[in-house]
Order: structure tokens, then sequence, then C-alpha cells
């Protein structure tokens, strides 16, 4: 069922405007799912905020130690982003070819993601490691603590999507394209763009702003 | 192998935390016999642990806040005996114990009985008031409650394993850092509210998706009952809150295992930034306790006054402007930290500004009454000792929103004396009034009105006499969390308090009293027809207990007040008897995702406060397996025929018409 409104009865009209809206009843499953994640999200982006509003308190704090322009690396920077943003699309591919139940092109697209993501999640780990070896670990100071937080929440998260691609391949491989798994799928799709629209925060606030710094 | 758990963890050089661990050992493995013996485990298996039922996930709720205000409650009444013979004397508490006992004492007050009260009354009112069969989520409602279970047990399991955090139900920095506080009570503290703060979140998303997106046909937003708005309003304030409350929370467990520098005092740290995130959480938190205690007093007042509530639409602009507000205050906690005169000011303002609406409320409560044919049962009396003693509270509370004002009573017992006054005021006085209204809703009997009553003049008098004199106290000087002192003034009022918690004590034995009086006395408390208080809701349309379902059909609304409207027009048409087509109702299955997921987390929080590595990744492993089974399940419901839900509507359908049709006699 939609949202659509439909015209009603006089008495629902306490103030007489002539325009009355009547209540449909309950959404379909699937719209409550997606909402109802879309709800999640929202919250999640506030705890991110939160680490944002962090690195932007301490990021000056590096108490003798180095400054963001010291340790960006823009390469590297820019072959994660492109990655992450190329998976956005391989994404959208991967739930285009499950609303069109494509087994085929839904794995494809499903498994291209995967690999942009390990690759995003294989140049961050290398850079974290290498900065740790430098001696440049989140204890060194607080701008790095922030650094590492903000940075390696958003990593988690690309973790866990991965997780959960993995299982979403998995399940639709076992159970096939079934309401309960085209739900889910939706709703992984709306997680792996989020992360990708947070990704372009932590682009611009952390490696652009900090290497002019 | 184990961590940091060794035989030193068990204090045994303590008798209070061991006896008081023994006792309810004892209790527990006594019901846990009792419940195998008796042949009750396979009930309670499948009818409870893993129903998926909001109604019943709400039942537990409300349990698990009422075992713990009794913890919580003891927590207070320990420290008010320290206070009264703490005079030039060390009491009888060392301060090591006396710091954990009020740490713990605000940990879960908030945390383990406000918050699961209220989210178990919502979880068990909106789907019916919206009538609609259930939340949006079903299982996921199940997760959140376990894991709220889950952090009240890390935090009871903390009395007899190790210790419990000493810094304050806030635990703030420095002294909550490794440094200061090397223990494990912090640790304890910050898992059991990240476990159950996932829980909250949860129920957050679930009730905000439930109100939005279901409700019955005609439900128009301005048709919702207030408690919907309310909880609408709360919900959505813990959708934007709660997640301030984990990563602050991740910040400082961060800085206590991996040696960051978020609040430390070194390496360029910065401890007002917890100030600043935890209050910004922690504001906004007393609304998501209150607004839904202002639901309830709405739905009570408007009830047991016969009369639509005085004012609706301002009613719930005034509600959605706490919400907004709500975020716009936090600063207001800490004013002596020195933020300047200029950001003080504008704190202020907007912290007496957060009055208004709420006035708006008080007045749209008295003008409900006003001209209303009155009814004081029990629910009403709590509604009304609300509003006299709420105001109290908010004054008091638009007092320290003066910033010269809060320098002198920063921290001290009027404090103290004031958040109590909002609080029990408030929401305790409202999960109360809401227990005694929705009981009958619940289980199908009323609760006994005598011992109701006595229950609430006990509470109401002994809160006045217990809190009064620490206003006075703070007044003349006295700060908070004092394990002993030496000045004469104070000694006085410290002994009323006491005394005064003898007064709540009884009031609470006497609510105690009421349950078991009504459970024996419950065919002559017997609610036959679903509507014992001529209620307004929809909630009142269904049976007492309401079957599985809910309603057999989605009822369609036209108007506010939609329970109400269909008594008028039923009464007025003289009972048509139009025989309705039933049709089968599908409804989720019942699921264990929620207790075995929270089995696993209890696990993991455990072996994380201890540092057990191996046991951490088992926990993370076996609770990600849990979800992966949950998604591999193939019939997530089941039918309900329609020859059975003819069959229960037409016993419900018989009993009402029966009391429709006596009302019109009279």
């Amino acid at each position: 069922m939609s949202m659509t409104a439909t015209a009603g009865r006089a008495h629902a009209d306490p103030h007489h405007i002539g325009v009355v809206i009547e209540h449909p009843g309950p959404a379909s499953k699937r719209i409550v799912t997606a909402y109802g994640f879309w709800v999640f999200l929202l919250s999640d982006i506030v705890m991110f905020s939160c680490f944002f509003a962090a690195y932007a308190v301490l990021s000056g704090q590096t108490a003798g130690g180095p400054k963001g322009s010291e340790i960006f690396e823009q390469g590297n920077v820019a072959i994660e982003t492109v990655c992450l943003l190329l998976s956005s699309f391989t994404c959208g591919m991967a739930s285009i070819a499950a609303d069109v139940r494509n087994r085929f092109w839904f794995y494809l697209g499903m498994a291209a993601t995967c690999v942009l993501g390990l690759i995003f999640l294989a140049i961050e780990f290398r850079e974290f490691a290498d900065l740790v070896a430098r001696g440049y670990g989140p204890s060194r100071s607080a701008f790095l603590t922030a650094f590492f937080s903000l940075v390696g929440c958003h990593g988690l998260h690309v973790s866990a999507g991965v997780l959960w691609l993995l299982t979403m391949m998995a399940q639709v491989f076992a159970k096939g394209f079934r309401a309960d798994v085209l739900r889910r799928m939706i709703c992984f799709a709306l997680f792996w763009h989020a992360l990708d629209i947070i990704w372009v925060g932590v682009f611009s606030v952390v490696y652009l702003l900090g290497s002019g710094v | 192998m184990l961590g940091k758990l060794d035989w030193s963890a068990i204090p045994l050089d303590q008798p209070i935390p061991l006896v008081a661990g023994a006792v309810v050992l004892v209790a527990i493995l006594g019901v846990l016999i009792w419940v195998v013996a008796k042949g009750h485990l396979p009930y309670l298996w499948h009818e409870w642990i893993t129903s998926v039922d909001h109604k019943r996930i709400g039942v537990m709720y409300i349990l698990l806040a009422s075992v713990m205000l009794l913890r919580g409650g003891s927590d207070a009444i320990m420290m008010r005996i320290q206070q009264a013979v703490a005079y030039q004397s060390q009491g009888y508490l060392p301060p090591e114990h006396y710091n954990q006992i009020f740490s713990a004492h605000g940990t879960i007050m908030i945390f383990f009985v406000a918050m699961p009260f209220v989210i178990g009354l919502m979880n068990l009112v909106v789907p019916l008031q919206l009538g609609v069969r259930d939340v949006a989520f079903p299982t996921l409602n199940s997760v959140g409650f376990w894991l709220t279970a889950t952090g009240a047990l890390l935090v009871n399991l903390s009395l007899v394993i190790g210790e419990f955090a000493r810094t304050g139900w806030l635990a703030f920095p420095p002294l909550s850092e490794l440094s200061y506080s090397p223990g494990v009570g912090v640790d304890y503290y910050a898992w059991s509210l990240q476990i159950s703060g996932v829980g909250t979140l949860v129920a957050g998303i679930n009730l905000v998706t439930t109100v939005l997106k279901l409700r019955t046909k005609g439900m128009n937003y301005l048709r919702m009952p207030m408690f919907c708005w309310t909880t609408l309003a709360s919900n959505l304030l813990i959708v934007a809150a709660f997640p301030i409350l984990t990563a602050t929370l991740a910040m400082l467990l961060l800085d206590r295992y991996l040696g960051f520098h978020f609040f430390t005092n070194e390496a360029g740290g910065n401890v007002m930034m917890f100030m600043n995130l935890i209050w910004a959480w922690g504001h906004p938190e007393v609304y998501i306790l209150v607004l839904p205690a202002f639901g309830i007093f709405s739905e009570v007042v408007s009830t047991f006054s016969g009369k639509a509530l005085f004012g609706y639409r301002s009613m719930v602009l005034a509600t959605m402007a706490i919400c907004v507000i709500s975020f716009m205050v936090w600063l207001h906690h800490f004013f002596t930290m020195g933020a300047g005169p200029d950001v003080n000011a504008i704190f202020g303002i907007a912290s007496m500004i957060i009055a208004i609406p709420t006035g708006v409320k008080i007045y749209n409560w008295l003008f409900t009454m006003y001209g209303g044919r009155i009814r004081f049962a029990t629910p009403m009396l709590w509604s009304v000792g609300f509003m006299v003693t709420f105001i109290i509270g908010g004054l008091t509370g638009v007092l320290l929103a003066v910033p010269p004002a809060d320098f002198m009573l920063h921290n001290s017992m009027f404090l103290v004396a004031h958040f109590h006054n909002v609080i029990i005021g408030g929401v305790l006085f409202g999960a109360f009034a809401g227990f005694e209204y929705w009981f009958p809703k619940a289980f199908g009997f009323r609760l006994d009105e005598r011992w109701g009553k006595a229950a609430f003049w006990f509470t109401f008098l002994g809160f006045f006499i217990t809190f009064v004199p620490l206003y006075i106290a703070g007044m003349l000087g006295m700060t908070r969390r004092m394990q002993h002192y030496d000045v004469a003034a104070w000694r006085p009022w410290m002994i009323v308090a006491a005394f005064g918690m003898v007064v709540l004590t009884i009031g609470v034995i006497c609510q105690i009293v009421q349950l078991v009086v009504s459970i024996r006395n419950r065919e002559a408390l017997r609610d036959r027809t679903g509507d014992p208080w001529d209620g307004r809701s929809l909630e009142w349309a269904t049976s007492s207990p309401p079957p599985v379902f809910n309603f057999a059909f989605n009822p369609d609304v036209r108007g506010e007040d939609a329970y109400w409207d269909m008594k008028v027009r039923a009464r007025q048409q003289s009972l048509e008897h139009d025989v309705p087509e039933y049709r089968d109702i599908e409804m989720p299955r019942n699921s264990p995702t929620g207790f075995v997921c929270a089995f696993f987390a209890t696990v993991m929080g455990f072996a994380l406060i201890w540092h057990i590595w191996w046991m951490v990744i088992l926990g993370g492993l076996g609770a990600f397996a849990t979800f992966v089974v949950f998604a591999w399940r193939d019939h997530d419901e089941y039918v309900i025929p329609a020859e059975d839900v003819a069959r229960i509507d037409r016993v419900n359908i018989e009993e009402r018409r029966s009391l429709v049709s006596m009302a019109g006699a009279i």
C-alpha cells in the first residue's frame, strides 16, 4: 500500500478547510522495512557526527607529534575514494539486477562491490599499519587519536558491510530473490551508499582540509 | 586465560555486597527451581522468553524495571542511612563502597528503571492505540528488550564479581580514565550501557517507524492519542541522542583500553569535550523519560475527567517544541565550567524557554479537569499528585537555569533535590499512573484501589519528607555525594530525610501488597468488557487482555478520541447487528533470536570487562551466527484461521453489547 491520500468525509475536517486527507492505513512491509532502516542510518550518522566533532576539536592537538600534512598521502586517498565511489555504482547495479531477478548480474555486481570494498580496506589498513610502525599510532597525540577513531570507525563500518554483502550473496544463492531477501537487499544498498556519503565527509574534513595545515 | 579475572575479584572482605549478592542468588535459584519443578519452563520459553508480541515484551520491560527499582531503591536507603549517621564519623559505609553505591543508584534508576518502564508502557500501549496488530519490527523488539536485560545483568554482576564505578552516574573523566580508576568498575559501567544502549536504540527506531508508518485506516496524525505523540517525540529523541552516548562511551573505552587521548590530561586530550558530548545526550534523555509520562497523564486526565483533552493541538505543538528545544540546553549542566557570560546567558534563556511548552501542558491538564466529572481513581491521584510535585520541581529548575544562582547551587543537595523532584514527581509518578491505568488491559483484571491509594499517599508524602530537607541542606551549603560531614546544621535535615525514606519504603511495600492482593482477588476484579475506565482511545476497543492479533479488524477511525466516538455512535444507532466477515490473520512467529543474541552479548560484555579476548571473539561469532540463522529461516509468519478469530472476537462483542445496553438503560 502506498502513501497515496484519498479525500474523505466532511467530519474529518473540523476547521472546514475543505481539504480532507484520510490516512489509508498501515504501510506495506517493504516500505516499513526501508523506512526503519533509514531511521537507523540517521542515528548512525549522528554517531559519526560525534567523531567528526571530536576530530574538529582535537585536530590541532598534535602534542609535538606530526601534523596532518606530514602524514597524509593524497595518492592513496584518491585511490580509496575512487574505489568507494565505484563500489557505490556497482552496488546500484546489483540492486537493479535484484529488482529484475537476474542472478548473473546480481552476483557480478556484488562481487565487484566486494572487491572494491576490500581494496579500500587494504589501502586503509596499510596506511594505519605504516603510521603505527613509524611511531605515529593513536596514543601518540590527541590529533592522531581522533584521526584513527574517525577513519577507523568508517573502516569498521565498511568491514561490517563486506560481511553483510557476503551473507547477502549466500542468501540469494540459497533462497533466491524472496521478498524478505529483497527487503534486506534494499537495506544493504542504503547502508553501502550511506558509507559513501560519510566517506565524502571524511575525505573533505580529514584529508583535504588536513593536507593544507 | 581469564584476563584480569581471579579470586581477588570476589569481595570476600566486604559483607554488604556479598550478603546482598548471596540473597539475590538464592532468590533467583529459588524462582528457577520453582519454575522447573512446577513445569512452567516450556510455558515461559514459548509464551514469554521467545515471544515477539509487543504486549508481552512490554510487560517484560516493566517487570525488569520493577525489579531494578527495588535494587536502586535499596541503594537509596543505604545512602540516606549513611548520611543520617555519618555526622563527624565514618558511618557504616567506607568511602569506596559509598561511591559505588551512588554511582550504581543513578545508573540503575535512569537506565534500568525509568527507561525500561516507559519503553515497556509504550510497547504495550502504542500499537493498541494506533489500532494495529504489532510494532514495525517484532523480532528486533525482542532483541532490544533482551539487550537491555543484559545491561542490567552486568550491572548487578558487578556486585559480587569485581566492583562498580566510583565515578558518579556519568563517569566524568579524568576520574574515569585508567590512571585514576584502574579497576573494572568503569568498564562494567561503560559496557553495560553500551549493550543496553543498543537495545534502547533498537526500541527507538522500532517505535518511530511504528507511529509514522503503521496506523490504522483514518488515524491521521492529528487524530492520534496524545500518548502516541509523546511516544513519537520521545523516540525521535532516542534516535537522535543515544548514538551520542554510544560514541562518547566508545571514546572513553578507547582511552581506557587502547591508550587513546580523547579525554586524558596528557597529549592534548580534552575533558570538556566529554562534558559537552555526554550532556548533548544527557539533557534530551531527561525529555526522553518525561515526555511519555506527559502522554500518560494526558490520557489519564482526559479519561477520568470524562472529557476530551483540552487544547489537543496546542498539546501536540508543545510536545514537538520540547522535542526540539531539548537539544539546545545541554550547557546548563556545567555553567560553572567557564564557557563565559554570553554562552551561559544563551543557554540559561533557552532553559527557561523550555518551561513554556511545559507550562502549556500543565494548563491544558487543568482545563481538561475544569468542568469535568472527575473520578479520583488511583491513576488520577498519581496524575494530580504529579501536577503539584512537578510544578515545584520545574520552578526550582527555572531557578537553576539562572547562571548566577547556578554558581551558588551547582553540585549541591539543592540540585539533587531538584532532579529527584522532576524525575520522581514526573517520570516515576507517570510510570505508576500508567501501570495502574493499563494493568487491566495487560492482564484482564484491575488492581485493588484501596492499596493503590495507600501506595500513592505514602509515596507522595514520603517524597516531600525526603526531598524538601535536601533542598534546605543544599541552601545551607551541603554538596552532593558526601560520605561524611562535620556541619551540625545539616544533621537534622539528613535525619528527617531518612525518615522520609521510611515513608517512601512503606509506599513501595503498599504497591507490592496491592499486586499480591489484586492477584488473589482477580476474579472479583475481572474486567470482562475490555473497557474498565470508560476509556476514549482504541486500546479499550478490544478485550482485556487483548488477543494476540489485537483487533479482528483494523478499526476505521473518524476523529479524535476514536473509541469514544464508536461508543457514542453505537448508543445512538442502538447496536446494529451486522455480522462481520472474518478473515485469516497472519502474525509473526516467535523467535529465540533476542534471547540467544543477549546471551552472547552477556558473554562478550563480561569478557570485554575482564580482558578475556578469546571469549570476546567467541561471543561476537555467536551473535553473528544467531542473526544469520534468523535470516535463514523460511517461515516467519503463522496464520490464525478465520474461525478462531471469529470465536475470540464474538465473546468480546457480547460482553461489550451488554455494557453498552446497560449504559443506554441508565
